[in-house]
Formats: structure tokens, sequence, C-alpha cells
């Protein structure tokens, strides 16, 4: 990394949704992590670990239940109503869904000119040129401005997203598993768009995904997430040389590798059964009921330390 | 051959009658399932894979989608597009069942889980309900579903997304079909839900002896499982091999651009991904010559104006692509594109 200076700081983050009368859904229950600014951080987890929510809640997309995130050193979650759009003119999110994410009855120029109209950066000309500017950027062509998403396929629609977040140039982005619902060969033109932009605007990424592959390549470091809590939290390449909570070398050893002979030596290790539902989860570590190693001592929540260098992780089992 | 062909297509087309004109969505292959194979269909979306596995279980809406005059796809020595819809109904799920993509949305809402599965032992096997119901039982219990008895009560909106496609899988295999379609069946899955349901087909499959196709766009998931591999672009095939030989003696620049398209773990963070630019062509006006002629890095001009033939490179495997004419100039193409890839495995 080049400078290590932080943009985000996300301490002890809660987001709770109550759910029904006594039943508290703990959707990121105290996940601390900060990023850099030009750095990618992945966070990957199953479905329904909390990534997404804890994403949205970092921008202030849900209010939070408890702990603060401070962007350059003010709490987003404090903000008043003007404060708060200067917050959005330079954090971002692009969308999971190229599908439902874009307003169908918009003209992709009116859907990138959106931001720049509302932050009244460019405009009348100014304003048409940096939408061209900006189709050209994320590989469009100035004559698709005045067409609408569906005449798009799913690359294109997450590129039009892609323009969109940049439009107001931002500094952070949350990139909200972007390239899951894209095809193999369309997921590498995002995924080097994303990687290119970076290098040539510096900015930080919060890059949510389920796919280990693609987080490894892509991030800087990464955070496991299982039941709304951090698991573990290291650099990318630590994290896959050497993974050390339970739950990431299940997670790693899960991934099917694309070599034959990789897959019929490989020795999975198996999970049994499915993820436990968050809704009054029991205390302790969360993972502990689909364990192989669990004692007794994992009634008790096990705090994210520091093993090794810049190497954090939330297990008993870990000396 | 040492195994028997169960599933024998030859020349399929399909064509979907739209607004705008004939959308060939098949155009013209040829495939065969042995017995006890897992063969993977592999290509990106559009490709025409779930129309050809629609196809073979006549699936497909009528009257939009055409199927061409000379397709036969042939299941166990008779042509089943020749089959009326009765005797269809009596091949389908006793025989050839399939696994949708979608664990959320291809089940019966409004059913419980017991009689889901129930239903097609009493319709083809003629079973009472009584022995349907200690079958699915025991079907819930194969496919590892805690609490069987239980659950069997249950409606869908109770289970989980990886505990319906276990359901799915039971309902497909309740009836012991010789072959199984499973149309992205963990496509909608986490990791480590994909490994048991993974691992479960294959079980099934090896106690079985089934034939299954697998159609997939996750190459990981082809190399842990598939016996032979076919790609197929723009509803042609464009490759077909052994999964060794897909992936380490790739020789249409499809499959090469794929595979070398998806970050392994052992990829540097530095490198940049290969990217294959370009979109696949439409299909209502398909090109003339090779479909990939467009994107591809080592076209020449007979690509675009000709279909290549076919190219035997062994036995097992066969490609579409100029390159291996013996007129065709190969210098200055890629070592790895010509000896093929190397495994990483130590």
């Amino acid at each position: 990394m080049p400078n290590k200076e932080v943009l985000l700081q996300v301490k002890n983050l809660k987001k709770y949704f109550k759910v029904g009368r006594k039943e508290i859904l703990k959707a990121v229950d105290d996940v601390s992590f900060d990023i850099y600014r030009g750095e990618t951080l992945g966070l990957v987890g199953e479905s329904g670990c909390g990534k997404t929510t804890c994403g949205k809640t970092v921008l202030g997309l849900y209010d939070a239940t408890g702990g603060e995130v401070l962007f350059d050193g003010t709490n987003i979650h404090q903000l008043n109503t003007r404060e708060k759009k200067e917050f959005t003119k330079r954090a971002q999110i692009i969308f999971q869904d190229p599908y439902s994410s874009l307003n169908q009855r918009m003209t992709v120029g009116d859907i990138i000119g959106e931001g720049i109209d509302i932050h009244r950066l460019y405009r009348g000309q100014e304003r048409q040129d940096k939408i061209y500017e900006l189709l050209d950027t994320v590989g469009l062509n100035p004559g698709h401005i005045f067409r609408f998403p569906h005449e798009f396929s799913g690359g294109q629609r997450q590129r039009i997203g892609i323009a969109r977040a940049l439009a107001v140039e931002p500094d952070f982005i949350v990139c909200d598993e972007p390239i899951s619902a894209l095809d193999v060969s369309v997921q590498a033109q995002i995924v080097n768009l994303l990687t290119e932009l970076q290098e040539t605007k510096g900015l930080a990424y919060l890059f949510i995904a389920h796919d280990l592959s693609m987080i490894k390549y892509i991030s800087d470091r990464v955070g496991v997430m299982y039941l709304g809590t951090l698991v573990e939290f290291t650099r990318s390449d630590q994290l896959y040389k050497k993974p050390l909570h339970p739950y990431t070398k299940a997670l790693l050893s899960a991934i099917p590798i694309p070599d034959p002979i990789v897959e019929r030596r490989k020795e999975t290790i198996p999970i049994e059964g499915e993820i436990a539902s968050p809704i009054n989860p029991e205390p302790g570590c969360r993972f502990a009921s689909r364990c192989e190693l669990a004692q007794e001592i994992c009634r008790n929540k096990p705090p994210l330390r520091e093993v090794a260098d810049q190497h954090l992780v939330a297990c008993h089992m870990v000396r | 051959m040492s195994a028997q062909r169960i599933i024998d297509i030859k020349n399929l087309t399909v064509s979907f009658n739209t607004y705008t004109g004939t959308l060939q969505a098949v155009r013209g292959i040829d495939l065969h399932l042995k017995q006890g194979e897992v063969l993977a269909i592999v290509g990106e979306s559009g490709c025409g894979k779930t129309v050809t596995a629609k196809a073979v279980m006549r699936l497909l809406p009528t009257p939009q989608a055409v199927i061409g005059n000379d397709s036969e796809i042939t299941f166990a020595g008779k042509n089943l597009l020749s089959f009326t819809e009765s005797e269809m109904a009596k091949i389908r799920g006793k025989e050839i069942s399939m696994i949708f993509q979608d664990p959320m949305t291809s089940l019966n809402p409004t059913m419980k889980i017991g009689e889901q599965i129930a239903e097609s032992l009493i319709i083809h096997q003629n079973q009472s309900r009584q022995q349907a119901n200690s079958q699915a039982l025991a079907m819930l219990e194969l496919v590892k579903i805690p609490n069987a008895r239980r659950r069997l009560k249950q409606y869908p909106f109770e289970f989980s997304g990886g505990m319906r496609q276990r359901v799915m899988i039971a309902i497909a295999l309740a009836c012991n079909p010789k072959v199984l379609i499973a149309d992205e069946p963990t496509t909608a899955l986490d990791v480590t839900i994909q490994v048991q349901i993974m691992n479960l087909i294959k079980d099934l499959q090896q106690k079985l002896n089934q034939g299954i196709i697998l159609i997939t766009h996750d190459l990981g998931v082809v190399a842990s499982v598939a016996d032979r591999v076919v790609v197929m672009y723009a509803g042609k095939i464009v490759e077909e091999g052994t999964v060794d030989e897909i992936f380490y003696q790739p020789k249409h620049p499809y499959t090469f651009a794929l595979l070398k398209s998806i970050p392994k773990l052992n990829t540097n963070n530095q490198e940049k991904l290969y990217s294959l630019a370009g979109t696949p062509p439409e299909l209502i006006n398909p090109p003339l010559g090779c479909p990939f002629a467009a994107r591809c890095e080592f076209g020449m001009k007979v690509c675009r104006v000709k279909y290549p033939v076919i190219v035997n490179f062994t036995d097992s495997h066969q490609g579409y692509c100029w390159l291996y004419h013996e007129k065709a100039d190969r210098t200055g193409l890629p070592v790895q594109f010509l000896q093929g890839v190397e495994s990483s495995a130590q």
C-alpha cells in the first residue's frame, strides 16, 4: 500500500432488526475495521452473514443500532441533512443486481447525470461532456446516452451502475457483489475496470462478495464474516496462505478449483449443517454449533485478537 | 466406447419465434451421454445450455419453440421427439429427471414437501399413498435432511435454499431415473452448501450408476465432478473432450479464453485478469462463419465466412476451429495454447 492514511473507521458497529415481539435479528454484531485511502477491503461470507447490511450501514443507508462509522474523522450517523449530502458525494455504492438497481424509466444519460445535478457539479454542455466522458471510462458507447436500461446486457448495466457511482467523483465506493450476477468472461471485464479506476482515481473500495477467488484477487485485505461477526481479518495473501479460523479453513477448502488434478487430490474440510439463524443468537462463538474444534470455552464470545502481524482472528482455539 | 450411450442427440436445432425474428438458440448440435458418466455442459448465459436440456425433457414452450425436423434425441433406442405428450409424461421423472436452477421457485408452494416427493412415486410406480410416503421419508433421509419425519409435513417456505435444493434432488431421484439433468444445481447456493450438494449428487450417482448432464458456468464445479465436458458458444458446440483434455489441452480459443479469465487462488494480485472483450453474437442473425470469430484473438479471414469443420484431436476430443486446418498459419500463437496448460497441482 502506498500510503496508510485511514479513510474510514468502523468501530463496534451493530445493526439489529426487530423481527418479532421478542425477536431481534442481529445482522451485524460488533464489527470493527478500517479502510485506508486507495485500498480494497474485501468482505466475504455466506449469504445471510450480514455483509450487505454491513456495507449499507457503513454508508448510512441503514441507521446503526450501536457503534460508529467515522469517515475522515466524522461520524456519518450523526450528520445533518446538508452534511449528509456532502457525504453522499464522497461515498457511493454499486449494487448487486444490475437488473433492478437502475430506474427503467430513465435514460442512461439521466441515470448517470442525476448525481451531477443533485450536487450541482456541472451544467449544460459541461454536464453532457462529463456524461460522455464517464460512458467512455466504463467502456460504453457515447451513443448509448439516450437508451434505456432494458436495452443493455447484465455486464453493460453493471457498467452503467459504475458510471453512476463515479459521476460525483467519490473517494470511496461500496461494491456490493458487483459481479455475482454476471458471466465468467464478463466478470473479468468488470473486475479489470474496477482495478483500473482504482489506480487512476485513487478510490477505496469495500468489496463485498461470496466468491473467494475473486475476493483474493481484488482485495488488499480481507475480512471473513460469519453470522454478523468478523471471524478473521488479515492481508489477502496471508489469509489464503495461512487461514487460522476453522470457518475460514472450511470455506477455503470448499471452493472448487478449476483444475481437475487439484480437485481429485483435494481434501475438503466438511462443514455439516447450515448457517444458524441470526435471530436471538446464542451468546458465545457463533460458529461453535458447526465447528469440529468446539469446546466448553466457546460458549464465551471469542474476542478478535491479533495473533500475528496484522492477522486478527476471533477463535479461542487458535493459539 | 465401453459404456453404452443412453442419450444420443443428433443435429438438434431449436429456434424461437420472436417479434424481431427467429432466434436460433441451438444450431445443430450432436451430443451423447453414456451410462454412469457425468457430462458437463459449460458456456455463457444465452449459449443454449438450458434450451438443450429442456429439449431433452420436451419442456420447451410450444408453439414458440420450434425443434428442427431432422433433429433426433434418442433415448433407449427411441426418438423422444416423436413421442406424444402422454408418452413423454411416462418418461419424465421416471426415466429422465431434471433438477432446476432455482430452488426457491421450482417447488409447489401450496403442497407439503412429502406430497411433492410421493406424487411421482404414486404416478409412475403405482405405489399406494402409504408406500409412497414411507419412500418419501427414505428419500429425504438419503439427501440428508435432519428431522425428516417432521419435515415431510412442512411446506417449501419453511426450508432454506440449500434444503429446498436437496428436496428437488429427492424428487428427481425418487423413481430412480436412468438420466439426471441438473441445470445449475448450485448456482443459487453458498460455497459450503454447494460442496454438500455436489458431493451428494456424486455419491448418489455412484450408488445408482446414473448418467448425469450437469449444466453450469462454474468451471470449478466442472473440474471437481465432470468426466466429460462440452463447451457451447452461441448455440453451437465449439469443443468437447474429457475433463483433463478440456482443462489441460484446450484447443478452441474460446475454451482457452474462458479458462484464462477466472482467477485461481494462486493468481497474483498484480497480474491483470485476462478478459474477453465484446459479447456473444445475436442469435437472430447469427454470423455465417465461426460465431466466436469476432472476439477471437487468433481469428483469420476464413473464420468469418465459413463455419469450421470438425477436428478430431483424440477419440474423445473434438473441436471446431480453423486454426487446426493444414493451411492455417499457427506462428505467433502463445505456447500455452499450442502445448497445453499444466496443472497447478504439486
